[in-house]
């Protein structure tokens, strides 16, 4: 129930509007260095329907068949893990949903309890961060975490490593993923460190627009009518974004970014005050990657202009009488630096 | 006010359009108490869903159950792995009592399922006493049918008479339903009017067009079947009263005429189809429109906040994950966590009887009973934060005793596990005096320290404690504010002596609590109420309470009781 990664979504490229939030999520896909995307805003805006749609649209990944934690290589399963098949096939990128409430057990994995009562062996179950390996994680109502699996997360994310120390087992696996959480912040701040771990931020709202609104529901509608009919309509254009998403990797190494960008990037964040490098190198890795997606060899200020407000908007100190929002004093102060 | 058999009829109706076809529809939102009208409406359920799986949930449902897990009992007895099925596994009708008290981890995991399109719908069954008890908002969402029959009389109620061939029928009847262009658009219209933003409730408000149509036995969309959609799907989740806008509640229901023509009638591209205009539809919302909206939706947004200082946080967490209690025995399930060296514990003694019964001495013999379970007890820290009025205007005196109070309450933090904080504001801006603590030779220290004298900025001291609350919370603690001032702010967030600018910011950041769903006191040590200070109060929505001649004693206990109620 947790593995999203099964085609039948509403396709991502039939989404309306939300153009900021896809962007987001490409980007991510295309350099998933990036470091996650934050997604938050209304609710029924297609938060949930982007990852999923996501899911389908990724690449899939060469993995050894039966490993857990999907190894590229026989080399790299890890010893625990009993893997019959060693054969390398294709599997669907995956994309784990962490759901609320989760207990650590189950994220981290466990003492396999089936195993150890019923045969009594001691072996470990492996967790959804083992699954989502290489792949995304994907935290629905982010805001509302329990505040010890957000530090869990936050260790793991950080380290690319899961290490499980309980009940007798010493146990560690590779658990690189790309974090993508959405939730409504109507309902619950998200604490700063957890903010600032993701790379790209997104606010969503519902469209204002009736004819863009009369839009999403018309193609949900169809999609809802004729579920095959509509994948078949959309599927060229998913193939169509994937194929250039794949040509986008190939090129992220080429893409040129010269001095004078790096320091816009850095006068950019000295302006905004945000704390740390790591809105540097966000920016930085975005640009990129937005350049390579849009077929540029290098990057230049209008890339760094578009991916400027998603990099930088959640590593702003809140100020809570700021009504008009970080979006606006990103926007603003990028408009003084980069006039 | 609509009068209760009408509300009844309408019930019946969402009834019918409900089980056409359930997971369409995504579910029910009932809004009602125990009792006899809810019974029958439930009997009525029971008749229109006949020949679905219909299952019931319970607020604390846990994972196993909700998705399948192991069959312990099974599985230890016959030493072979046993799984049950969960609840979500198989298309069917969830029913969720007490669905006010669901918890935003298990409305999580049926939003997902109901999203998932695997034939699920829900009836929620909500039986909050007030407008601020209430189901989660994600599930609220994805419930096409909104009813609330709170204070239905019984006579208005009678048995519900679902025709269930005309159900089947209509079934049959419903793929075939079509839905011109301009309809759509019409729902579309309507729903942003009524101010409702999710794009969920106009599709949901077709598909019961759709099923009302198929009802009737036609094969289009029309006007009744429009109305209905309106009725049962738009109409409750207004959030504004059509045409008039939301700050002006008061202002009587604009007549027909006085309303223009929405585009609808523009854009419209169908022309061999009757086209209802988008007014008749909102002619039928605001009939229905509840007189006291903007108060509901005051408590609900209220509720909401309150629910996510609640549930995401602080009550709940604790900082310490809970002091480990002793091991019961328990079933296992999702949330609960195997002691094992005490399950072994609990074996232990049968073993050799164990062996004997099944003749295999190869292994550990377990069974269900001998499960112990871990268990902690988790409870919140509090973090009181006193901000004082350190200005001119508060005599020396006054402030010692907020000293004293703070020492007071801190002396019996130790039994209550509370941390106490202060900020000090005085001069141009606040200071924090003393980060939450518990160290009470610190608190001595500092509080000694404290200097008095000059302007009176309450905001930038309401922001600092704010700022504190927020970090508070984010360690797991469950701040409040005490406020103790006898003045009126004449100094502005950035410092400049300006009485109506330092007003609005202290009335801003009054707010701001308010928005975080904190909670607190006002504490009015003036010899005389200072006008003002109750506004400010209610704005934060907190007790004011006037204490002119407070000692340390009465500070205390004053913030004690406010806190406990609070």
């Amino acid at each position: 129930m947790t593995d999203l990664s099964t085609s039948g979504a509403f396709p991502f490229s039939a989404i309306v509007g939300q153009d900021d939030m896809k962007l987001a999520m490409i980007l991510t896909a295309i350099d998933p260095g990036i470091g996650g995307v934050l997604v938050f805003g209304d609710r029924g805006t297609g938060k949930s329907t982007a990852v999923r749609g996501l899911a389908a649209l990724l690449p899939p990944i060469r993995a050894v068949a039966g490993c857990p934690v999907n190894s590229a290589r026989e080399a790299d399963v890890p010893d625990w893990a009993q893997v019959h098949d060693h054969s390398i096939v294709e599997k669907p990128t995956p994309v784990v949903d962490l759901p609320l409430g989760a207990t650590e057990d189950r994220v981290v994995g466990a003492l396999d309890i089936e195993k150890a009562l019923a045969h009594g062996e001691k072996a470990f179950e492996p967790g959804l961060l083992a699954r989502a390996n290489r792949g995304y994680l994907y935290i629905d109502e982010v805001n509302l975490l329990e505040d010890h699996l957000v530090d869990l997360l936050l260790d793991v994310a950080q380290s690319g490593q899961n290490v499980v120390e309980r009940e007798g087992l010493s146990i560690r696996h590779p658990a690189r993923f790309v974090l993508v959480g959405s939730g409504n912040p109507e309902e619950g701040e998200l604490r700063p460190q957890l903010l600032d771990r993701f790379g790209l931020s997104v606010e969503v709202e519902s469209p204002k627009d009736i004819d863009v609104r009369i839009e999403v529901i018309r193609r949900r509608d169809a999609f809802d009518r004729n579920r095959d009919g509509f994948l078949a309509d959309w599927h060229q254009r998913d193939m169509d974004l994937r194929a250039r998403i794949v040509s986008a990797r190939a090129a992220l190494a080429h893409v040129d970014a010269d001095d004078a960008i790096l320091r816009d990037c850095a006068r950019l964040c000295v302006a905004l005050g945000s704390d740390g490098l790591r809105g540097e190198l966000t920016l930085l890795r975005a640009a990129r990657a937005l350049a390579a997606f849009e077929d540029a060899a290098a990057v230049t200020r209008e890339h760094l202009r578009r991916v400027a407000p998603p990099a930088l908007r959640h590593r702003l100190r809140r100020d809570p009488l700021d009504e008009a929002g970080s979006t606006t004093r990103v926007t603003r102060t990028v408009e003084e630096v980069l006039a | 006010m609509i009068d209760g058999e009408e509300r009844w009829q309408r019930a019946n109706l969402a009834l019918a359009c409900f089980a056409l076809d359930p997971a369409a529809a995504g579910g029910i939102w009932l809004r009602a108490r125990v009792g006899p009208v809810r019974d029958r409406f439930l009997a009525g359920l029971d008749l229109a869903v006949r020949g679905q799986k219909v299952s019931r949930l319970h607020p604390n449902i846990g994972d196993d159950a909700l998705f399948g897990g192991i069959d312990l009992a099974t599985t230890l007895g016959q030493g072979i792995l046993t799984r049950t099925k969960g609840l979500l596994d198989a298309p069917g009708v969830l029913i969720l009592p007490m669905a006010e008290r669901a918890k935003a981890g298990l409305a999580a995991r049926l939003a997902r399922a109901l999203d998932d399109h695997r034939g699920l719908s829900l009836i929620a069954l909500d039986e909050g006493a007030g407008p601020e008890e209430r189901i989660p908002e994600c599930l609220a969402d994805r419930l096409a049918i909104h009813i609330d029959l709170s204070d239905l009389a019984l006579s208005d109620a009678p048995g519900l008479q679902i025709d269930t061939d005309a159900i089947v029928e209509a079934r049959r009847l419903l793929p075939k339903v079509t839905v011109s262009e301009g309809t759509i658009s019409d729902l579309a219209q309507v729903a942003v009017r009524l101010g409702i933003l999710s794009l969920r409730a106009p599709l949901q408000a077709l598909a019961i067009a759709r099923a009302s149509a198929a009802l009737s036995g036609e094969t289009e969309v029309d006007e009744p079947d429009l109305l209905t959609a309106v009725e049962l799907v738009l109409a409750p989740r207004a959030t504004q009263l059509p045409e008039s806008p939301a700050e002006e509640p008061s202002e009587p229901e604009p007549p027909q005429d006085e309303t223009p023509p929405t585009e609808a009638e523009d854009t419209s591209d169908s022309e061999d189809t009757p086209h209802i205009p988008a007014e008749m539809m909102l002619e039928a919302a605001r009939a229905l429109l509840p007189p006291d909206l903007l108060a509901r939706m005051e408590a609900g947004r209220a509720a909401r906040n309150a629910a996510a200082a609640a549930g995401s946080g602080a009550a709940k967490k604790g900082n310490r994950r809970g002091r480990p209690l002793p091991s019961r025995a328990g079933r296992m399930g999702g949330d609960a966590r195997v002691d094992l060296v005490a399950t072994l514990r609990a074996a232990a003694p049968w073993q050799t009887i164990r062996r004997k019964m099944t003749g295999r001495d190869d292994r550990l013999h377990i069974r269900m009973s001998d499960i112990r379970l871990r268990q902690f007890e988790e409870r919140s820290d509090r973090a009181i934060i006193f901000v004082v009025d350190a200005s001119g205007s508060s005599a020396l005196a006054r402030l010692a005793e907020a000293k004293g109070a703070i020492e007071l309450l801190l002396a019996e933090a130790y039994s209550r596990r509370d941390h106490v904080a202060l900020v000090a504001f005085r001069g141009d801006g606040a200071d924090v005096i003393l980060p939450p603590t518990r160290s009470l030779v610190q608190t001595k220290r500092r509080l000694g320290q404290l200097p008095g004298g000059g302007g009176t900025p309450l905001a930038a001291g309401l922001k600092a404690a704010l700022e504190l609350a927020a970090l508070a919370q984010g360690k797991g603690m469950t701040p409040s504010i005490a406020l103790l001032t006898d003045g009126r702010a004449n100094v502005d967030l950035s410092g400049i002596a300006d009485r109506a600018q330092a007003a609005e910011d202290a009335t801003r950041m009054a707010r701001a609590i308010r928005a975080r769903g904190l909670s607190g006191l006002v504490i009015d040590t003036g010899l005389r109420p200072t006008r003002g200070l109750d506004g400010l109060a209610k704005e934060m929505r907190v007790p004011y309470l006037p204490l002119p001649r407070a000692d340390a004693r009465a500070v205390s206990a004053a913030v004690e009781t406010a806190l406990e109620t609070a």
